[in-house]
C-alpha cells in the first residue's frame, strides 16, 4: 500500500512537471510583458523596459526561464519556497495566501449543499423513479446543467438583491407575491406525493393555504423585519426532526431509539434561554459559537448509550443527526434575532442583500454576530449561483447510482429475507450507491481552491479565480504559475485520494495490484 | 396469503414486460432497435426538431462567416441587417431601441440590430460547438482505443499524457488560448479548445475496450486473419458507439457553455466580432433599462444547451440495453389479452 501510494505521488510529480512545462512555454511563448510598454509613450520607456526585462528575466529564453522558476518552487522542500514575484513586484505566495480564505468562503458552502441536496434529490428522485417528480426533477437537473452561471447570476442580483431590497423598504408582502408563492409551494408539496389525482389536490390545496395564511401572519407580525421563531418553533422543528431521523435511520417502530432522539430534542428546548444568553453574552467567540452543538452531540450520545441496547451504531447516527439539526434550528434563531438588529444597522439602511463585495466596508457596527450576518448575507447570492450549477450533476448522479444498485441481486435477496422497503434502502443499497460519488465530490473538493472564476468575476469577490484572471490579462507568468500550480496540485490530489477512497469503500477494488 | 396471492400477480407482470420487450426487438437490427428506442424518448425527440431548426434558423439568417478577419469567406443570410450597421434608434416606452418588427430583438444603444447580434453570436456558439465537437470526439476516440487496444507501453505513455491535459483545468486552458487567439476568429479557438478536450472521452473509450478486446468475438476476427486495424474499425469500435455518442453529446453542451464563459470574462471571442457571452457581459447591467439586451442571449444558449443535454439523455437510453422502457398500462393490458387468446 506504502509502496503504492509512493509510486504514485512519483507519477504525480513528473505529471505537475510535466504540464507545468507546458503551460509556462505556452504563456511565455504566446503573450509580450512588453507590449504595453512598447506602445506607450512615456519618456523612460526604454528604461522602464529595461527594468521589466531585468525583472521577469525576459532576456532567458522560457524553457530555461522555466527551471528557475521551478528552482524557486521546489524550494518547498527546504523549507524555503519561492513562488517568485509579480509584475508589480509583491510576492506571489503572499497575494494566494490572501486569495484563499475568501476562495474557500466563496465555494466550500456551495459545495456542500449542492452535494447535500443534489444526492438528497437523487435519492428521492431514484427511489421514486418515474413518477411526476422524478420527470420533474430531471427536467429541472438537465435545465441548471444548461445554465451559464454568469446570467443566472445577472437575474439574482435583480430579483433576490435588488428587488427584494426594495421590498423591505416597504416591508409588506403584497397581494399577488403571497397568491404566487403559495401556488409555487403547493406545487411543490403536491409534487413530492404519489398517488390518485384526489390526493395530489388535496395536498396541494393544504399546501398552498397554508404558505397563504403564514404569509398573511407574517405581514401582520411584520415578521420579515423583526423574524424570530422562538422557543416553541425551534421545540417543534427539532421533535420533528427527531421523529423524521428516526424512522429514516432506525424505524419509527424502534421506540427506544425514538426516545433516545426525542431526549436530544428536549435537551434543545431546555438549553434555549441558556443557550440565547451565552450567545449573546460579551466576549463571543467561535469556540463559544460551537458549544452548544458540540453539547448536544454529547448528550445524544449519552441518550443513544442509556436507552439503546443493540443496534448502537444506529442509534447513534439518528441522535447525532438530530444533536447537529437542532443546534442548527438555535442558531437560526439567534440569527433571525440579529436580523432585526443588522438591517437597521448605519451603512446597511434596510438595504442588506448586497450584489457585490465580499464583506460591507461601510458597516459601522461590529461584532460577532453581525459581522457573521455580513458575510453571510454576501455569501448568499454566490453560494445560490454556484449551487444551482453544480446541484444538477449530484442529482443525475447519485440517481443513475442508486438506480442501478437497486437492480442487483442482492437487493432481492435482502427484499426476499422480508427486510422492509426502508432497511433494504438504507443499509443496503444507498451504502453502495454513494461510493462512485466519492470520486465527484474529491474532484468538487479539489476546485474549491482553484475557485469559480467566472463567479467571481461576476460578484466582484476578490479570490484566486480574480488572481488568475488578472494574471493573464497582464501577461503576469509567475502569478499564473503559482495560481496554476496550487490548482493542479489539488487536481491530480484529488485523483490520488478517490481512487484510494474508493479502493477503501469497495472491497472488490483493490489498488496497488 | 395475500403477500402470496399478490407476488404471483407480480411474476404474471414480469412475464409480460419480458414478452413485450422480447416482441419489440424481434427480427429487428441492433440499429434500427436503437433508433427506435431513441424516437420513443419523446424530450429527446423534441430536442432534436429544436435543435435542428435552431440551427438552420440561424445560419440562414446570419449567413456563414468563414476565413479571418482579412481574408472573409461570407455567405449572406435573409435578414436584411448586418451586425455592424448602424441605423436610427426608435424610441419607445421611456427607453431606447426596444423591439418591435423592424427590430424583433431591439436594438442596442449605438443603433445596431440586436437580431443580427444575436444571430451572429449564436452562430458562433454552434460552431465552436461542432468544431470542437468533432476535433475532441475524434482524438478521444483514436487515443482511447489505441491505448486500449494494445495497452502496454503505449498505453501508459498515452495514458500518463492525458493526465498531463486532464491536469490543466479547462477553464485556465481555454482563458490562455483564448486570450491569445480569440482574434484569429471563432473557428481557430475551437480548434484550440478541441484539442484539450478529449481527456475524459479517451478514459471512457479505452475503458471499453480494455473489455472488449477480451470477447469472443474479438478472437474470433482475429482467427480469421483481421488486421489490427479491421478489429479496431469493425469488430470493436461499433460496439463502442454508444459510450463515445452519449460522452460527445456531453462534451457538445460543455463546449458550448465553456465558450460563452470564455467570452463573458473577454478571454474568448473579442471585439469587434461578437459571441453570446460577450453579449451578455456588455449589457448586464443595462437589465433594468433593456432587458431584451439581457435575455435574448441567455435564452439561447439556454435553449442549445438543454437540447443537447437532452438528446444526450434519450441516446444514452437508446444504446443501453439495460435500460428498460416504462411499460404502460396500456401495452400490459392487451400483452396480457394477448396471451389469453
Amino acid at each position: 500500500m506504502l509502496a503504492y501510494i509512493g509510486r504514485r505521488l512519483g507519477i504525480v510529480l513528473l505529471i505537475l512537471f510535466g504540464s507545468s512545462f507546458i503551460v509556462y512555454n505556452l504563456e511565455a511563448y504566446s503573450g509580450d510583458p512588453l507590449a504595453e510598454l512598447r506602445v506607450s509613450s512615456a519618456k523612460n520607456k526604454e528604461f522602464l523596459m529595461q527594468q521589466l526585462t531585468k525583472q521577469l528575466e525576459l532576456n532567458v529564453p522560457p524553457p530555461i526561464r522555466y527551471f528557475h522558476w521551478l528552482q524557486g518552487v521546489l524550494g518547498i522542500f527546504t523549507g524555503h519556497a519561492d513562488l517568485g514575484k509579480t509584475r508589480d513586484g509583491l510576492y506571489v505566495a503572499n497575494e494566494i495566501a490572501a486569495a484563499i480564505p475568501i476562495t474557500i468562503r466563496l465555494v466550500l458552502g456551495a459545495t456542500v449543499l449542492a452535494i447535500l441536496l443534489g444526492i438528497t434529490v437523487g435519492v428521492i428522485t431514484a427511489i421514486r423513479q418515474y413518477s411526476r417528480l422524478d420527470y420533474t426533477m430531471t427536467f429541472v437537473s438537465f435545465l441548471m446543467f444548461s445554465l451559464p452561471i454568469f446570467w443566472v447570476a445577472v437575474l439574482l442580483k435583480q430579483y433576490m438583491a435588488i428587488e427584494f431590497n426594495n421590498f423591505l423598504g416597504n416591508g409588506n408582502i403584497t397581494g399577488p407575491w403571497i397568491l404566487g408563492a403559495s401556488i409555487i409551494a403547493g406545487i411543490i408539496l403536491a409534487g413530492f406525493i404519489s398517488g390518485s389525482r384526489k390526493r395530489v389536490l388535496i395536498v396541494f390545496a393544504i399546501g398552498a393555504a397554508g404558505t397563504a395564511v403564514l404569509l398573511t401572519l407574517a405581514n401582520v407580525t411584520h415578521w420579515i423585519l423583526k423574524p424570530g421563531i422562538g422557543i416553541v418553533g425551534v421545540g417543534l422543528l427539532s421533535i420533528g426532526i427527531a421523529i423524521g431521523m428516526t424512522s429514516i435511520i432506525a424505524g419509527i417502530d424502534n421506540r427506544k431509539v425514538l426516545f433516545a432522539s426525542l431526549t436530544v430534542a428536549l435537551a434543545a428546548i431546555v438549553l434555549y434561554f441558556p443557550v440565547m444568553a451565552l450567545w449573546s453574552a460579551k466576549g463571543m467567540n467561535v469556540l463559544l459559537f460551537v458549544a452548544p452543538t458540540l453539547g448536544l452531540i454529547v448528550i445524544a450520545v449519552i441518550a443513544a448509550l442509556v436507552f439503546v441496547k443493540v443496534d448502537r451504531g444506529a442509534a447513534i447516527r439518528t441522535t447525532v443527526l438530530t444533536a447537529v439539526f437542532a443546534g442548527f434550528f438555535l442558531l437560526i434563531e439567534k440569527l433571525y434575532k440579529v436580523w432585526g438588529v443588522y438591517i437597521q444597522a448605519d451603512g446597511i439602511n434596510l438595504r442588506p442583500i448586497p450584489t457585490i463585495g465580499e464583506i460591507s466596508v461601510r458597516l459601522s457596527v461590529h461584532n460577532f454576530w453581525i459581522d457573521l450576518m455580513d458575510a453571510l448575507v454576501h455569501v448568499m447570492l454566490p453560494t445560490i449561483a454556484l449551487t444551482l450549477i453544480s446541484f444538477a450533476g449530484y442529482v443525475r448522479y447519485s440517481r443513475a447510482s442508486l438506480l442501478e444498485v437497486m437492480n442487483m441481486d442482492y437487493i432481492r435477496t435482502a427484499r426476499a429475507k422480508g427486510l422492509s422497503e426502508r432497511v433494504v434502502i438504507v443499509r443496503h443499497a444507498l451504502r453502495n450507491a454513494m461510493i462512485p460519488l466519492t470520486t465527484l465530490m474529491a474532484f468538487d473538493f479539489a476546485g474549491v481552491i482553484g475557485g469559480a472564476i467566472i463567479t467571481e468575476s461576476v460578484f466582484n469577490w476578490h479570490g484566486m479565480g480574480t488572481l488568475f484572471r488578472a494574471a493573464i490579462s497582464n501577461q503576469d507568468l509567475n502569478l499564473l504559475m503559482g495560481v496554476f500550480a496550487i490548482t493542479s496540485f489539488m487536481a491530480v490530489m484529488a485523483n490520488l485520494v478517490a481512487d484510494l477512497l474508493y479502493s477503501a469503500l469497495d472491497p472488490r477494488i483493490r489498488v496497488g495490484k | 396469503m395475500a403477500t402470496k396471492k399478490k407476488s404471483a400477480v407480480e411474476a404474471t407482470t414480469e412475464a409480460n414486460e419480458n414478452a413485450i420487450a422480447l416482441h419489440e426487438t424481434e427480427g429487428l437490427s441492433q440499429g434500427q432497435i436503437i433508433r427506435r428506442r431513441f424516437f420513443r424518448h419523446k424530450p429527446a425527440v423534441i430536442s432534436l426538431i429544436a435543435l435542428v431548426f435552431i440551427t438552420l434558423f440561424v445560419y440562414s439568417a446570419s449567413g456563414i462567416h468563414l476565413g479571418t478577419a482579412k481574408h472573409p469567406i461570407t455567405i449572406p443570410g435573409w435578414w436584411p441587417h448586418s451586425m455592424t450597421e448602424i441605423q436610427d434608434s426608435v424610441f419607445c416606452k421611456g427607453s431606447i431601441g426596444c423591439p418591435g418588427i423592424a427590430h424583433p430583438f431591439g436594438q442596442d444603444p449605438i443603433g445596431h440590430d440586436y437580431f443580427a447580434l444575436v444571430m451572429r453570436g449564436a452562430e458562433q456558439s454552434i460552431m465552436v460547438m461542432l468544431v470542437v465537437g468533432f476535433i475532441g470526439g475524434l482524438l478521444g476516440t483514436v487515443i482511447g482505443a489505441v491505448s486500449g487496444y494494445f495497452r502496454g507501453w503505449v498505453d501508459a505513455v498515452l495514458m500518463r499524457f492525458t493526465d498531463f491535459i486532464i491536469t490543466i483545468p479547462s477553464i485556465i486552458i481555454g482563458a490562455v488560448i483564448g486570450f491569445k487567439f480569440g482574434n484569429l476568429g471563432v473557428v481557430a479557438l475551437a480548434v484550440y479548445l478541441g484539442f484539450f478536450s478529449w481527456t475524459g472521452l479517451a478514459r471512457l473509450v479505452r475503458g471499453e475496450f480494455l473489455t472488449l478486446r477480451e470477447r469472443e468475438f474479438v478472437d474470433a476476427a482475429r482467427v480469421a486473419g483481421a488486421s489490427n486495424v479491421r478489429i479496431i474499425f469493425k469488430h470493436i469500435l461499433p460496439n463502442a458507439m454508444g459510450v463515445i455518442i452519449v460522452s460527445v453529446t456531453l462534451m457538445l453542451a460543455g463546449a458550448i457553455l465553456l465558450e460563452t464563459a470564455l467570452s463573458y470574462i473577454g478571454f474568448g471571442v473579442q471585439s469587434p466580432d461578437v459571441s453570446l457571452g460577450t453579449l451578455i457581459s456588455n449589457y448586464q447591467d443595462s437589465f433594468t433599462i433593456s432587458p431584451w439586451l439581457f435575455y435574448w442571449p441567455g435564452v439561447l444558449i439556454i435553449s442549445i444547451a438543454l437540447c443537447v443535454n437532452f438528446i444526450g439523455d434519450g441516446l444514452r437510453d437508446a444504446f443501453d440495453p439495460r435500460q428498460r422502457r416504462r411499460i404502460s398500462r396500456k401495452d400490459l393490458l392487451r400483452a396480457t389479452f394477448a396471451k389469453r387468446k
